[in-house]
């Protein structure tokens, strides 16, 4: 069964990373790269029970508080991004681009 | 608890909640990035975390699958939602594409690199799963948990709360705003309304017989809409029609009304007219 959840957590891993290439608002990118880190976490999860130990379910947890610090001052920085240029497409946010 | 567990030694079990829940993670995940409205996205997302937090249980792993629920569902996507809530006015993006033919490039990209992914699970040889039984028996999946956070991973535990203070300190520097301008006193306030064009409060919205909602604007005597009766901020946000309007723009509704309304008058008033001619 473990070859299965592995599969899964390829695909939704996949389809975060299209996410980010096609999407252009910045919230939903951040969506598509939560759905990156929770699809790594099932693997985790998975391969924690395939080897009985419980070192990878810790490694999950660890993700988890890392990307809820990570939402916390990106949805942050996003909200700043915001007020200056009234807008949330990435593609405003080009001051760096030349 | 135990019972959710247990399913994970049924292999037929495990196997029927597995393909029910990969099929919606799946298409809730495709869902997420082709949808055009955020939060739809939002919900979508909380779907495919949901459906992911019972696999967690169903892989012996019930403290993961209640603290995926309580800060994934509960804490991270409240935070995204409420940002949606305050950003909002942009944020149903436009489709087109800024560089060509990027969509088309992403997928096929996607679509090779979850082919090159399973490819290599599928030359993997997995060691047969031996199961959480013995991890698990001494105390539960819980006490586990605490006996390797608090020995052997205790450094990076330490770590991660100096993490948390730090993201705590970022959010509130970026989101504090400082105020460039004293605040406004009452007497000052009263006073710029004084010298201001309009003295007396805004009109209301207008209020028909079938409509009464707050984008409705409100008819002056003459007949003509009156702008100031509808906040500017419902004003700009409302893209086009009403859904229950039949189709039609809020100002050319409030004329139907104020048509209807008035020859329901004028009816009234013939009759009221041919019954006193009656009555002498």
């Amino acid at each position: 069964m473990t070859g299965h959840y592995l599969v899964l957590s390829a695909i939704l891993f996949t389809i975060g990373g299209v996410g980010v290439l096609i999407r252009r608002n910045a919230i939903v990118i951040f969506m598509c790269v939560e759905l990156m880190l929770n699809a790594t976490n099932l693997a985790f999860v998975s391969f924690s029970r395939m080897h009985g130990t419980l070192d990878g379910q810790i490694i999950a947890f660890f993700v988890m508080v890392v990307a809820a610090a990570e939402v916390v001052v990106g949805l942050a920085i996003i909200m700043a991004i915001f007020r200056s240029r009234k807008s949330s497409s990435v593609d405003d946010a080009n001051l760096l681009k030349y | 608890m135990s019972g959710v567990v247990a399913a994970g030694a049924h292999q037929t079990g495990e196997s029927v909640i597995f393909w029910v829940l990969a099929v919606a993670s799946v298409a809730a995940a495709l869902g997420m990035i082709l949808v055009r409205k955020v939060v739809y996205s939002a919900l979508l997302l909380a779907v495919v975390m949901l459906s992911l937090a019972v696999f967690y249980a169903v892989n012996e792993a019930p403290f993961l699958a209640f603290v995926q629920v309580i800060v994934y569902t509960g804490a991270v996507l409240m935070l995204f939602l409420f940002v949606v809530m305050v950003v909002g006015v942009s944020s149903t993006e436009s489709m087109v594409e800024t560089i060509r033919g990027q969509r088309v490039a992403a997928a096929v990209a996607g679509i090779a690199f979850v082919a090159l992914l399973i490819l290599g699970f599928g030359h993997a040889t997995l060691p047969a799963t031996t199961g959480l039984k013995d991890a698990n028996a001494a105390g539960g999946n819980v006490l586990g948990l605490a006996r390797l956070i608090f020995t052997k991973y205790v450094f990076a535990f330490e770590v991660t709360s100096a993490l948390l203070i730090t993201a705590a300190l970022g959010a509130m520097v970026l989101a504090h705003r400082e105020r460039i301008t004293p605040k406004p006193t009452q007497r000052q306030l009263s006073e710029a309304r004084i010298r201001s064009d309009r003295v007396s409060p805004l009109p209301p919205p207008g209020t028909y017989a079938r409509h009464n909602a707050v984008d409705m604007p409100a008819l002056l005597p003459d007949g003509t809409v009156s702008e100031l009766s509808v906040s500017p901020v419902i004003a700009r946000r409302r893209g086009g029609t009403h859904e229950d309007l039949h189709g039609e723009l809020p100002e050319v509704a409030a004329k139907h009304e104020a048509t209807t309304l008035r020859a329901v008058v004028e009816r009234q008033v013939e009759v009221d007219s041919k019954v006193e001619e009656k009555e002498k």
